[in-house]
């Protein structure tokens, strides 16, 4: 993945693994949910992070790997774990608060207290940026 | 609003009934979370009073309306309708995803053309079927909803069937078996082959296997051409080091070398190619070459095809009508004639219009991608949800951005809060006072540097002595270049000075005052070329010293961009920080002033273009250098910038500064020199002429002269391109089309915000049904459980009735 050569020693896969969403890439992209992949849905992945990949099925998918207690919903619980994981924790728990209730109010339509699928798409097209930061480079 | 309508639910009334209806375990569509809840919600009755009113009360300080009970504690029944909401089970399985894009394609197929209803099938009705997947998807077999899908598929267009196929969620093994079979013969096979006779089975079997080969040759090619495209590698390793933002700087540097590979074909087929051709190099002797030739552009260069001087104004190729300067009249056999000054004239000015068209076309595309109607709104949600960059890969990259985004939430609460309690006069006084200042000073900067040009620029004209000296030549680009790279650096110490309360703000202020000092820098050199000089140098050949002047500029600032790469990264960050400041910081890359460089050099190559054909060659030499050297200096020197960049947006912007100031200005310098200026009497292909734009006009008078047959040439030129009317006409077209679609977008813009509203009324409804849903069962529970307790009761002993019965 990047490098030419083709036996990579402990040191340097772990340099590549600190994605910290990697768990929820895993999980979302296998067939049973548990995160082992086939070789199918690690192709499944890289058409999905590819470049050629339209907005609504990146949207879709980056909505489920954001859901992570996988009910079809960002409730608030979902918004706290991302905003602890993108910071890698060190953001207070008051700020993580404030900034998942403006989260809220920025993106939740039907003021339901929690992002559906729909909502998130809205949000999705007002940020251009998503297509170039939702890719990943083979 | 409208009053809610008294909603009656027909409810079963006995017990025994539920045993009947489905339950949730059955349901495919109910989620796992569901079964769990189920089991979960008999454990939380006892709980459930106590826990109830906490939430109540919580909930009912914001003032909205909230669902009444958490989802824990509803009743299964209000449990198994939530479930097969089509909210939820859309993008829950397989089933639901395919129906749904069923009824997508219909509705598009509908869209596009109205089918006759007589002529489907009675089963296949549209509207029935809608009615019938939305509400009960799971009373259909799921290979039944594929082959729906599937003929859906089929009555679309190819292109639509892709670009649907492309968007669904499914897995790629699902999407091409839905390809293959919606890949079927077409109708003029099918009404063949009841005809049979002249397409045999053996044939249909052929042109299919042609057709497979053509497709997987077609992938084959645009995988490869994929691979090959140059620096994949590279562009891929600076990605997954420092993320899309520095990246955004190495794609625009090979958008440049697209444009100037562009223009160098067109004046390579067109003006050097025949003028090398038909014009072997002037008899006489061959001047001696130093190495100074490569930084000067004079000595051994001045009278090649570099420059404007060597060409000629004949016209080649002609058997001898008129006579080429000094040279026998060898007469050729066959052969176009070739007119070298309308040539010259109007492959420049073809190129400029192909870059215009292609800038403002690239342009207006970045626009549309990284605009939308309300952007600035959401700023929260986006940066939480689309600026963790996929594309990083290191570990120590990855933790920078992980301390950049921690950075901009806290910057981004602290603006918040910082507009909640706004600053008294007195403070937003003292922040304009210091903005005003500061922008004062940096625009003092600017007219100083133009002023410090210009009075050198005169003293070079004014000294003889120098004038002599080919050296001499390279001072006024070399004074240029360092005002360049000094300047900005200052300005960026002031912009310390000043209080900034967004740092997005920052960037662009800087490569505002960055731009105006380049621009002030770069007119004033124009008044000195094409005002001063001309004068200066009546009787010589003013168009090659211009050209040569610019291939200078350009040289010099390649070398000082490469003195400014190794001082400014490597021995800063390597040799001073490390051990005199004792800093492991690396310095961060500057993608502003790096990409305002590039722009600085695209601008002199177009204002050079004229008057030195192959200074896009030159331009394309550097730029190839300028890569490689900024490649290794990044990636061994310097770190991703911490300031938080929207690629998108800037790419927008850099374009955009590409083609307003760059390239409108190189426009009107060009056109000035081609309309206003005098051209020099003793060099070029239009010595004999008033002014480089009358070549064409000699042209449509001899075409006139020509004769009947090409009569609408001269009508074109004389109604259309030098009356001023047409160009009246056409720019009021322009305005008005410019005027409806501002209009349009605005009408756009209330439409979303009457949409937001209704989503809102919406999603307000929704929880009052929800709520009524819940009343309705809990009251039909409470009945349940007081109808069992008095059955229990009745097997009391009968007293206790009978005293009940009294009352």
């Amino acid at each position: 993945m990047g490098n030419k050569q083709t036996v990579f020693t402990h040191e340097q896969l772990e340099a590549y693994q600190d994605n910290p969403f990697r768990q929820r890439i895993a999980q979302v992209f296998s067939e049973d949910g548990d995160g082992h992949m086939t070789l199918d849905n690690f192709l499944d992945m890289f058409s999905v992070m590819s470049e050629m990949a339209p907005r609504d099925l990146k949207a879709y998918y980056a909505f489920k790997i954001y859901d992570f207690n996988d009910d079809d919903y960002i409730c608030a619980w979902d918004l706290e774990q991302t905003v602890t994981k993108l910071t890698r924790g060190e953001l207070s728990a008051e700020e993580v608060s404030l900034v998942c209730e403006k989260v809220l109010d920025e993106a939740d339509g039907d003021h339901d207290g929690r992002l559906s699928l729909e909502d998130f798409q809205n949000m999705i097209l007002r940020a251009p940026d998503f297509l170039s930061t939702f890719h990943i480079r083979i | 609003m409208a009053q809610p309508l008294a909603f009656i639910l027909d409810v079963p009334e006995t017990p025994g009934d539920q045993g009947q209806e489905p339950s949730p375990y059955d349901e495919s569509e109910v989620h796992h979370s569901f079964h769990q809840l189920i089991q979960e919600q008999s454990q939380w009755v006892a709980q459930e009073g106590l826990e109830l009113q906490q939430r109540e009360q919580e909930a009912t300080g914001s003032g909205q309306q909230t669902l009444r009970r958490p989802e824990g504690t509803q009743s299964t029944a209000t449990l198994r309708i939530l479930a097969s909401m089509p909210s939820r089970t859309i993008g829950r399985s397989r089933g639901a995803i395919i129906s749904q894009y069923y009824s997508r394609t219909v509705q598009l197929r509908r869209r596009s053309s109205r089918p006759l209803l007589g002529n489907l099938v009675l089963s296949a009705r549209p509207s029935l079927r809608l009615y019938d997947l939305e509400l009960d998807p799971t009373a259909r077999e799921e290979e039944e909803k594929q082959s729906l899908l599937v003929k859906e598929l089929q009555s679309l267009a190819v292109a639509q069937r892709d670009h649907m196929l492309r968007g669904m969620p499914l897995s790629l093994a699902e999407k091409r078996s839905l390809r293959e079979k919606s890949r079927t013969p077409t109708g003029k096979w099918r009404g063949q082959r009841g005809g049979g006779g002249v397409f045999s089975c053996c044939g249909r079997l052929r042109y299919a296997c042609v057709l497979q080969a053509l497709h997987s040759l077609g992938l084959a090619l645009l995988s490869g051409l994929q691979a090959l495209t140059p620096w994949r590698y590279a562009l891929k390793r600076i990605g997954g080091q420092f993320g899309s933002s520095v990246l955004s700087y190495f794609l625009f540097l090979k958008t440049l070398l697209a444009f100037n590979a562009l223009l160098l074909l067109l004046l390579v087929a067109f003006i050097m190619g025949p003028q090398v051709a038909f014009l072997p190099t002037l008899p006489g002797p061959a001047p001696v070459c130093t190495g100074l030739e490569l930084l000067t552009g004079a000595g051994c260069f001045t009278h090649t095809v570099m420059f404007y001087g060597h060409y000629s104004n004949a016209t080649l190729n002609q058997p001898c009508g008129s006579p080429l300067d000094g040279s026998q009249c060898t007469p050729r056999a066959g052969g176009l004639p070739y007119n070298m000054p309308l040539a010259y004239l109007y492959t420049v000015g073809a190129g400029f219009f192909i870059t215009c068209i292609t800038l403002v076309y690239s342009m207006a595309h970045s626009f549309g991608e990284s605009y939308r109607v309300g952007s600035t709104s959401g700023i929260h949600a986006i940066t939480v949800f689309c600026s963790w960059d996929y594309k990083v890969t290191q570990k120590r990259a990855s933790r920078l951005q992980q301390d950049n985004i921690r950075t901009r939430l806290k910057e981004l609460l602290a603006e918040w809060q910082l507009r909640q309690s706004p600053r008294s006069v007195c403070g937003r006084l003292r922040q304009a006072a210091a903005l005003g200042l500061a922008w004062l000073l940096c625009l003092g900067t600017a007219l100083g540097c133009a002023v410090a040009v210009h009075v050198f620029s005169e003293f070079l004209i004014q000294s003889p002595e120098a004038a002599g000296q080919e050296a001499a030549l390279l001072v006024l680009p070399l004074v240029v270049g360092l005002l360049n790279l000094g300047a900005p650096y200052l300005c960026r110490v002031l912009a310390a000075l000043e209080p900034h309360d967004s740092p997005v703000l920052e960037v662009y202020v800087a490569i505002c005052r960055n731009l105006i000092l380049k621009l002030a820098i770069l007119g004033t050199l124009c008044y000195h070329w094409l005002g001063r000089r001309v004068a200066v140098l009546q009787g010589q050949c003013w168009e090659d010293f211009v050209g040569q002047e610019l291939y200078r500029f350009l040289v010099m600032d390649f070398v000082l961009m490469l003195l400014d790469t190794l001082f400014g990264e490597l021995v800063w960050s390597r040799i001073i920080s490390e051990k005199k400041l004792k800093r492991r910081r690396k310095p961060e890359f500057d993608i502003a002033r790096n990409v305002l460089e590039l722009i600085y050099g695209q601008t002199l190559t177009w204002l050079g273009v004229l008057f030195s054909p192959l200074l896009p060659a030159v331009q394309i030499i550097k730029l190839l250098l300028v890569f490689y050297v900024k490649k290794t200096s990044l990636l061994a020197n310097c770190q991703a910038p911490r300031q938080p960049w929207l690629a998108s947006h800037m790419s927008t912007v850099f374009l955009t500064l590409l083609c307003f100031p760059a390239f409108l200005g190189a426009a009107v310098f060009l056109c000035y020199a081609v309309w206003q200026v005098k051209p020099s009497s003793t060099c070029g292909p239009f010595r004999t002429l008033d002014s480089m734009y009358e070549a064409g006009r000699v042209w449509v008078r001899y075409l006139e002269a020509a004769g009947p047959r090409v009569s609408w040439l001269p009508w074109v030129h004389r109604y259309l391109v030098e009356n001023t009317f047409f160009v009246f006409l056409v720019s009021a077209l322009l305005l008005a089309v410019i005027y409806l679609n501002i209009q349009v977008v605005r009408g756009q813009r209330r439409v979303i915000c009457l949409l937001k509203e209704q989503i809102s009324n919406e999603g307000e409804d929704k929880i009052f049904l929800i709520n009524k849903l819940h009343s309705i069962y809990e009251r039909k529970e409470r009945e349940e459980r007081s109808r069992v307790g008095t059955t229990e009761e009745t097997a009391a002993p009968p007293a206790l009735l009978t005293e009940e019965r009294g009352d």
